[in-house]
Parts: C-alpha cells; sequence; structure tokens
C-alpha cells in the first residue's frame, strides 16, 4: 500500500499536542481509520479536517469520545437533512409560478 | 463603539466565581461553538462575543479592570500601559486556541480596553499547527450558465481564482476547493474555499434533477388533424410530429434533450414537453356555423 495520501499518526500527535491513545480511542469508537503500513499508523489526509474538529470538541469543549461520536453522527445527519432540504427546493420551483 | 456587558453575555452575576465563568462559558460555547453549528452566522457571532466575555472575565487582572473602568473605557487612559504591555504580548506571535474562526476578531470595546489579542487561553493552542479557517462564498449563476462545463476567475479575498463549473451543477450544491482557504494557524495547512452555488433560473424551462420540463401551445387544428411543429429545447429548436387527435395535457418526451448530468460528459436528462391545446377565439359566423355542425356529428 502506498504512503501517498497518509500522514504518520506520530505526526499528528506531535502536531496537535494529543496523546497517541486519542487517536486510539477514536479509531475504536469508527470516527476515524488508522492505516497500518510497513508496521506504522497512519491516517488518511481527508480526514484530517474532521480530526481538528474532534481535537477542538475534546480540547476547547470538554467533550469526551462517547459525546464527540453523538456530535458527529448528528451533524452528519443536519447535513443529510440539509441537502435534503435543498433538493426539495429545487423540485418545489417546478411548481411555482 | 458601545460598553459590552460581558457577564450579561455569559449569563452570570458579577459575584460569579472563576468556577462559575468556566461553567457559564463552557456550557455557552457547547450551544454555539462553530464545530456544532456549521454555516450558521449567528451562532458564529454569539462565540465570539462568548469567547471573547471569557477572554475578560477568565483572566483575573482583566477581569479587574473591566469591574473597575469597564463603563468608563472612554476615559481609560490609565489602560494605556497595560495595552502597550498586552502589545508586547501579542508579537510573540501568540493565537487564540479559537483562531480557526476568527475567534481573535474582538469587538471595538475590547481592542479599546486591551488592546487586541489577550494571552489567557494562549496554554492549549500557543505552538499547535491548525488547518487555516475555511472560506465559505457563493457564487450566482444562471440557469444557462451551467448548461455547459466553463471556466471562470472568481476573486476571493484579493486573490484571483480560476474554477473550472462543470455542467449540470445544482442550486444549493456546493464545491470546495482545497488550498484556498485561510492561512493556516503556527504554520499549519491552509483552509479550503466552499462555493456554494446559487442557480437562477430565468427560462421557461423547470428543472427536476436532470429533467427539464417546458409547455408548449398547440393550436386545435393540429391537435386534431396532426401534424408537425418546431419547439424550443434548452440548445436550439427541434421538429416535433403531433399525432392526430393529441389530447389537451399531453406529455411527449425528448430523450436526451433535458440538462447535463453533473459530472457525466455527454450524459443529459430528457425534455417533457406538455401539450397545451388553443381553442380559437373570435370565431366568425362561418367558423360557428361549421362547428355547430361538427357539434351535431357528436351528439352527447
Amino acid at each position: 500500500m502506498s504512503k501517498e495520501n497518509f500522514i504518520p499518526l506520530h505526526k499528528l500527535c506531535e502536531l496537535y499536542k494529543v496523546e497517541m491513545s486519542f487517536f486510539s480511542s477514536l479509531n475504536e469508537i469508527g470516527l476515524i481509520q488508522i492505516t497500518t503500513i510497513e508496521e506504522s499508523n497512519y491516517i488518511h489526509q481527508d480526514k484530517i479536517n474532521d480530526i481538528e474538529k474532534m481535537i477542538r470538541m475534546h480540547r476547547d469543549l470538554d467533550i469526551n469520545i462517547e459525546g464527540i461520536d453523538i456530535a458527529f453522527n448528528l451533524l452528519q445527519k443536519i447535513d443529510e437533512l440539509e441537502n435534503e432540504i435543498i433538493s426539495i427546493k429545487n423540485r418545489l420551483k417546478i411548481y411555482e409560478n | 463603539m458601545a460598553f459590552i456587558d460581558y457577564y450579561k453575555i455569559l449569563g452570570i452575576d458579577k459575584s460569579a466565581s472563576a468556577g462559575d465563568i468556566k461553567k457559564a462559558y463552557r456550557k455557552l460555547a457547547r450551544k454555539y461553538h462553530p464545530d456544532l453549528n456549521p454555516s450558521d452566522k449567528e451562532a458564529e457571532r454569539k462565540f465570539k462575543e462568548i469567547n471573547e466575555a471569557n477572554e475578560v472575565l477568565s483572566n483575573p487582572e482583566n477581569r479587574k479592570k473591566y469591574d473597575e473602568h469597564g463603563k468608563d473605557w472612554k476615559h481609560a487612559e490609565e489602560f494605556e500601559k497595560a495595552k502597550q504591555q498586552q502589545r508586547q504580548y501579542q508579537g510573540s506571535g501568540k493565537q487564540s486556541p479559537f483562531g480557526d474562526f476568527g475567534g481573535g476578531d474582538y469587538s471595538d470595546f475590547f481592542e479599546s480596553m486591551f488592546g487586541g489579542r489577550s494571552s489567557t487561553r494562549g496554554s492549549t493552542g500557543s505552538s499547535v499547527k491548525y488547518r487555516g479557517q475555511d472560506l465559505n462564498a457563493e457564487l450566482h449563476l444562471n440557469l444557462k450558465d451551467v448548461y455547459t462545463t466553463h471556466q471562470r476567475t472568481l476573486t476571493i479575498n484579493g486573490k484571483n481564482i480560476r474554477l473550472t463549473i462543470p455542467a449540470g451543477v445544482k442550486n444549493g450544491q456546493v464545491i470546495k476547493i482545497k488550498g484556498h482557504g485561510g492561512e493556516g494557524i503556527n504554520g499549519g495547512p491552509k483552509g479550503d474555499l466552499n462555493i456554494t452555488f446559487s442557480i437562477e433560473n430565468n427560462t421557461n424551462f423547470k428543472l427536476d434533477n436532470d429533467n427539464l420540463y417546458t409547455t408548449v401551445d398547440l393550436d386545435l387544428y393540429k391537435a386534431i388533424l396532426g401534424g408537425e411543429i418546431t419547439v424550443e429545447t434548452f440548445d436550439g429548436k427541434a421538429k416535433l410530429k403531433i399525432a392526430p387527435e393529441t389530447q389537451n395535457g399531453t406529455k411527449v418526451k425528448l430523450k436526451g434533450k433535458g440538462f447535463p448530468v453533473y459530472k457525466k460528459e455527454g450524459s443529459f436528462g430528457d425534455l417533457y414537453i406538455t401539450y397545451h391545446v388553443k381553442t380559437p377565439k373570435n370565431l366568425s359566423e362561418k367558423e360557428k356555423q361549421l362547428f355547430t355542425e361538427l357539434a351535431k356529428l357528436r351528439p352527447s
């Protein structure tokens, strides 16, 4: 597996000043996916935005891992509902004069 | 520039303990934090207020100054010294932990009293690298504009960005452009630019997903006897055969004459045409006579 687009986990720990256990907990709960390449752990770069959100929620708002999981699920639902509203609004235009 | 009641913002009274302030701040921050309220400008504004109130009240020194002189900020010349000291702190490059959301965007009142950024909460984020802020922009286009893939140059925050707008992009759709957002904090990567498309439809066609809908007037005689008409499609004219005895409200489908499918080059939706049969007006005596004769042939 290529390491391209993956960031070493220890680099992220350094960068964000968080313990490795924080990422392990996020991985266990399914919020992120840790990928092992040549015996080292990596995170896909597309997940960085979400990871930063999780760190801010944890650090700034004292939200624990389970709370972050709930918040992310709800945010995803909001996102889906917002997209559905946009789609329905677009369809409603058909019936507007 | 008006006085800001930081106690009121946090919903606490002047005798609140440090613990009460922290508790009140956490509670409100959880409610209005931008991560939990994406794209909510009002929540972002409230969060900045809460953050600023906390910056002042959670720092005993700042709180004391605010309690003593807050309402008389206009005459607070004695703060000048303190301001200068604060400016020295700013020079150290410390950032608000909420810098990602423009948390350092303080009110004029705060700037006047405390000289800009406070260093009270720098402990959590002083050397942490964060991605820059994601920027949101809205691009207004007409439906005709998004019928074909084309390029446009947008000016965002003084920078020109060349953007390819794919055909078939939908109203309300958001396109993310990586690395064109705000600068990273402490050397972190740049944020993204999210462009929301606002597409106005000022054509005679209605759009549902990739299909287009329109109504075409059909004169009575063509509807009864059949014939050929020319109709407007989105990209030009098309000839259509009308079957004899076509009823009012009949729908026909023109396959592949609809709107382009987003990011599927060469793929189009369908065009649905509804016939609206128009009955003739201002009939002559001769016409009335002939219609009467016709009516007699079909007694109801």
